[in-house]
């Protein structure tokens, strides 16, 4: 009943091309924002904010970046842990050896190392597709890391092969307490996904979609494929290796090249294929359900516990969990094949009818 | 009707329970059950798990202090413990007392949230070697000892077995390591003491998990070694051992790190096993007067933490109840200074800790002679101890071949020293004196 565009006459290209045209819509996003900037640092706790929306914010970033490549672009990837690596690695390294890096500028150059990375391995997408590039991509992963971790000069000739985040300073303000990372990284990642809506509406976006759809049908009318793929690997690994950046600098603080195995692309890859391919609200959302609803389990399980009064075998809860948590992937993708995202959709297209649908 | 009844009485006595139960002292248990390296992650917070609760049951606490905990799994996974770290802080009446992370990654990860938040980290026998430098980590304890100690204790029995350090010079040592931080740990004290002895030095890298280990030994086979280094963890220690067998490299000649001298390390391994020799700091059994305690008064009640009871007294569970030893000993400690009877903040913990002193006679009193070796913490030195002993699988049970051995102390803490300065420098802290406390 109150989600209704009737009324809402627009005059302009402009009106009409906008992100969110109905009022609703923008309203409902500028409370979100606000509610992200202001009400979550001040009312969120330490544990809120260190643990759980700090990650899940760094994750959907990459999770967006992978989305750029797969679900927009159509290139199937295994490299994102890799970019992630690159990403993390050079920002650290950035700061260290060039003298007054600002934060900032450091995960830029992370992510463009990342890249640049991403550019010299996507040029096999120009002759393989689909699962085999997967394998090609997979190549990515294991290369990257066995990179950092034999070349010294990565991590500093520490002999552990671990790096630890140098402090991070903009504008004189240093930021150290959880709510101040936690404010660098959404500031980060919201103009980010911004910049990512608007490519995705451009003609560069339109281009990643048709080669999508149908790649030979693209360069019939006209766009140039490989500059397409490529730049579409370029983009998707700068976004990864920021969020690796992110990763290193404003979550762990401390990290080995491990974090950053082929688990995390993984991990990453089903973020986008729950949350919906080629959406970008799907990568948030999926990054949500698969940071979030672990922890979420756990604490179920833990309040299961003290309502019943009874200590459960914790092997067994944790072991439980990790059923439950698949089954329920299972279960959302049966349900609705196209991710979380278009759940969302739908259930927004049903509001506009709602209370009398036809 | 009867369960709601029984859970409405439940929630009205966990209502009724903080109001009345605040002379508490909380550790979190933050280890993992499951995944592939749930054997280390069980077993040890099995241990300690299991002496809190002896004491709780024995004395009722420490000075009436009752120690309380809670379960949070990190899978081994760096993510997952900083969650579990950062949800396990605030909890109880004083905080988290001490951490024990039970990984070299999430040890690294928490090095700088937990000196922040003045919460002490305790990472026996794993972590951040360099952390022994009190003056810069002042809040980190690599205690009783670090891998570099062991490897210089490792490269020393090698040595007596050949018969003398001298007998060193030009023998071939491979090292067969887990290919992360935690297994990159001691190749640079073991290059620098290849060029001290002569002998000549091989890293074989073996990447996660390690189930694969066909090429490296193929490689070793090659190179014709005097002495394996296995630094392995999990599955690897295993696959190695039956790799060894498979080449017919001889298992007495296989010396483990001790991640890789458990039961669980060797039992999968059936017959390749035996004559396998790994070191540790503590020994295994369940004869120790300590562990007959922890029979007394948690497992004939019903309690503890192992449904399977031949796990009890395993290197792993000793292991963690030497960590719970140790943690007791410096709330006692750190007691004494702040107040008797009175639950401790992690800043006392880790005055507790810097001052921890368990000689002999204490290790007496505690009934756990010979199961750990003697500690003895200053604000300089978080490592107290260093020593190792050496144990060899007979095929059905550990047995201890060695006492415990010093390790190369000068060397050491020479590269202790270095590296922890570089951090000091990196991260622009200034270190501790350690003079005036």
């Amino acid at each position: 009943m109150l989600y209704r565009e009737s009324g809402q006459f627009k005059s302009t290209y402009g009106q009409d091309q906008q992100i969110f045209p109905i009022l609703q819509d923008r309203i409902a996003m500028v409370a979100l924002l606000v509610a992200a900037f202001v009400a979550v640092p001040i009312f969120g706790d330490q544990y809120w904010l260190a643990a759980i929306i700090t990650p899940f914010l760094i994750l959907s970033l990459a999770a967006l970046g992978l989305n750029i490549l797969t679900g927009y672009a159509g290139q199937l990837s295994l490299g994102t842990a890799a970019f992630m690596a690159i990403g993390a690695f050079m920002a650290y390294n950035a700061m260290l050896r060039i003298p007054h890096m600002p934060v900032l500028g450091a995960f830029a150059i992370g992510g463009l190392s990342a890249a640049a990375v991403g550019f010299v391995f996507g040029l096999p997408s120009l002759r393989i597709k689909g699962l085999y590039l997967a394998v090609a991509t997979l190549a990515c992963q294991f290369f990257v890391l066995w990179l950092i971790n034999r070349v010294g000069w990565f991590s500093n000739h520490s002999s552990s092969g671990v790096i630890t985040a140098q402090r991070m300073v903009i504008f004189g303000y240093e930021f150290v307490s959880p709510a101040a990372k936690y404010l660098l990284t959404l500031g980060v990642v919201a103009a980010m996904a911004l910049a990512a809506k608007n490519l995705m509406r451009s003609e560069t976006g339109r281009a990643f979609m048709a080669v999508r759809d149908m790649d030979v049908a693209a360069a019939v009318v006209g766009i140039p494929i490989m500059r397409t793929k490529l730049l579409a690997f370029a983009i998707s690994s700068f976004y990864c290796g920021v969020a690796g950046a992110l990763y290193a600098f404003c979550y762990l603080g401390t990290v080995e090249p491990e974090a950053f195995t082929l688990d995390l692309s993984f991990r990453v890859l089903f973020m986008i294929i729950i949350g919906g391919v080629g959406s970008i609200l799907g990568s948030f959302l999926g990054a949500a359900f698969i940071t979030l609803f672990p922890i979420l389990l756990n604490f179920a399980s833990k309040g299961l516990e003290g309502v019943l009064g009874i200590e459960l075998d914790h092997a067994m809860v944790s072991n439980t969990e990790a059923i439950i948590f698949g089954g329920l992937i299972i279960f959302f993708l049966i349900a609705e094949p196209n991710g979380l995202a278009r759940m969302w959709q739908i259930a927004k297209e049903k509001l506009r009818l709602w209370p009398f649908p036809h | 009707m009867k369960r709601t009844a029984l859970a409405v009485a439940a929630l009205a006595l966990s209502a009724a329970l903080p109001a009345t139960a605040q002379n508490e002292q909380f550790v979190p248990a933050n280890f993992y059950w499951v995944g592939p390296y749930a054997p280390g992650g069980s077993g040890f917070g099995g241990g300690i798990i299991d002496y809190m609760a002896m004491l709780n049951e024995r004395d009722g606490g420490i000075n009436g202090v009752k120690l309380t905990w809670e379960k949070c799994e990190t899978e081994y996974n760096n993510a997952r413990g900083v969650e579990c770290y950062e949800r396990s802080k605030k909890k109880g009446p004083t905080g988290a007392t001490v951490i024990h992370p039970l990984s070299t990654g999430i040890t690294y990860s928490l090095i700088e949230k937990a000196t922040a938040d003045k919460i002490p980290v305790i990472s026996m026998g794993y972590g951040r070697t360099s952390a022994a430098d009190g003056r810069v980590f002042p809040y980190v304890f690599p205690l009783i000892t670090t891998y570099w100690s062991q490897a210089t204790v490792m490269v020393k029995f090698m040595g007596e077995k050949l018969g003398g350090m001298d007998k060193l010079k030009g023998k071939k040592i491979v090292l067969v390591y887990h290919d992360s931080a935690y297994g990159k740990e001691p190749i640079p004290v073991l290059t620098d003491m290849s060029k001290q002895y002569g002998y000549e030095l091989t890293t074989i890298a073996v990447p996660h998990p390690g189930n694969e280990q066909q090429s490296q030994w193929l490689q070793i086979r090659q190179i014709k070694p005097d002495y394996v280094i296995l630094w392995g963890w999990g599955v690897m220690n295993p696959t190695a051992l039956k790799a060894a067998a498979k080449i017919g490299f001889p298992r007495e000649k296989v010396i483990g790190v001790w991640w890789s001298g458990a039961e669980e390390d060797v039992l999968p391994a059936g017959s390749a096993a035996k004559g396998y020799i790994a070191a540790g700091f503590n020994s295994p059994g369940s004869d120790f007067p300590v562990m007959k305690d922890i029979q007394k008064y948690v497992y004939a009640k019903g309690k503890g933490e192992f449904e399977d009871k031949s796990r009890f007294g395993s290197i792993y569970h000793t292991r963690g109840v030497v960590a719970g030893i140790v943690t007791a000993e410096a709330i006692r400690t750190a007691q004494a200074k702040f107040g008797k009877g009175k639950p401790i903040t992690g800043e006392q913990m880790r005055w507790g800790i810097e001052h921890l002193n368990i000689d002999a006679t204490r290790l007496k009193a505690l009934g756990a002679t010979g199961l750990m070796p003697p500690l003895k913490v200053s604000c300089l030195d978080h490592e107290g101890s260093g020593l190792v002993k050496f144990q060899q699988w007979d095929g059905a049970k550990w047995k201890v071949i060695t006492d415990w051995m010093e390790p190369d102390r000068k060397l050491v803490r020479a590269k202790v020293e270095q590296d922890a300065s570089q951090y000091a420098k990196e991260k622009g802290i200034t270190p501790r004196d350690c003079t005036s406390d």
